[in-house]
């Protein structure tokens, strides 16, 4: 029951964490909870889906589909994630100005964009359908099925209390603040994402490792329950290939240098 | 990042070749363990693993000394791509049942 608990409750925390801080660094956009809850709803289906068709996708491409279906997932995320940071740095000052107004409605007009459904969507369905199929294992034995949903259970509520405590916590934080801090937090989700995607690449032989950096397992384990929330929060990986930091640093230099050319254009105008 | 996409052409180029000489080195998780739980592998060769899963219930074959992971559904075989590896000793375990699944490769 212990171990159900401990797999199911990794996979969904690494979907919380991702929804809390999407939650979080949209506070005060108007229609976000539709959009998070359509989200979280298509993830779900989809996840199932996937677990149906897992031996489909792992037969793909010589054997290494469930790789590159994973490394596609989490790039489209990365992307996902890139535009929705530069979106926000367009209008997080009007957002944080609104969100600011206790009780009042939002009145920035703009509207949430789409792609936060489909992020949020994404998220879920990439670690859902390991769940779902470890779930169907767990019907399929039959012999200590109880006690092991019990402990899935107990995993998913888990998974998602964290998650709403980081959103909490998020939330303390004064809005004026909270934008900068949260597409911070964005920008390491995808960088994390980024080199995550990589490490698949690596083993699906489509990318060379270039070497592995460091081994820091001693002090942080990769299936710890720290290791995986820094691993969703910063991309924390305890035995990191260089192929993996290379593409995390990549994303960090995009999104940063992306946001600070958005900024720039858009004040640029208020001082000729 | 011209190097990250020279790489990755170079990769995916010479991949095809690479594979087609790949041996396949045969494994079988049955009962939640490992059959043989004691794989030989030669050493600076590219190999593949292929995993079958006799059991009902899925497995993830995971190794930290190969830096692989990978979901078996129940009944299903994988297949996973090593090497070159060093000379030595290189633990995995399955961690849907990590008090039995245990296995180890040794590179010679």
């Amino acid at each position: 029951m212990l171990s159900a608990l401990i797999i199911v409750f990794r996979e969904v925390l690494e979907a919380a964490l991702v929804i809390g801080i999407v939650c979080a660094a949209t506070r005060g956009v108007r229609g976000r909870g539709v959009m998070v809850t359509l989200g979280v709803g298509a993830g779900i289906v989809g996840a199932s889906l996937v677990a149906l068709g897992a031996e489909r996708i792992a037969e793909l491409a010589a054997g290494m589909g469930q790789e590159l279906f994973n490394a596609a997932i989490l790039l489209t995320v990365v992307v996902m994630l890139g535009a929705h940071i530069l979106w926000m740095s367009r209008h997080g000052e009007a957002l944080a100005r609104d969100a600011g107004r206790a009780g009042e409605s939002v009145r920035t007009g703009q509207k949430p964009p789409r792609i936060l459904a489909a992020l949020v969507g994404l998220a879920v369905l990439r670690e859902g359908s390991e769940v779902v199929l470890f779930l169907y294992g767990i019907a399929a034995s039959g012999v200590t099925a109880a006690a092991m949903f019990a402990g899935s259970a107990a995993g998913i509520v888990l998974g998602a209390l964290v998650g709403f405590a980081l959103y909490s916590g998020l939330l303390t934080i004064p809005s004026r603040h909270l934008f900068a801090v949260s597409s911070a937090l964005l920008i390491l989700l995808a960088a994390g994402m980024a080199g995550q995607a990589a490490k698949f690449l690596i083993q699906a032989d489509y990318l060379p490792p270039l070497g592995y950096l460091w081994d820091s397992s001693w002090l942080i384990r990769n299936d710890s329950v720290v290791g995986t929330v820094l691993a969703t929060l910063v991309g924390y990986e305890a035995e990191p290939a260089g192929t993996q930091v290379l593409f995390y640093l990549a994303v960090i230099g995009v999104l940063v240098g992306g946001t600070w050319c958005v900024q720039r254009t858009r004040r640029a105008p208020a001082h000729p | 990042m011209h190097k990250i996409l020279g790489l990755l052409l170079l990769s995916l180029l010479l991949a095809p070749d690479v594979r087609a000489e790949t041996p396949e080195i045969p494994l079988v998780i049955k009962d939640h363990r490992f059959e043989p739980a004691t794989v030989k592998v030669p050493a600076n060769t590219k190999v593949m693993l292929v995993v079958e899963n006799r059991d009902a219930t899925p497995e993830e074959f995971e190794s930290h000394d190969l830096h692989r992971e990978k979901v078996i559904a129940g009944g299903k075989t994988a297949k996973i791509r090593v090497g070159p590896l060093k000379p030595g000793t290189y633990k995995f375990f399955g961690e849907f049942h990590q008090d039995t699944a245990q296995g180890v490769v040794v590179v010679e």
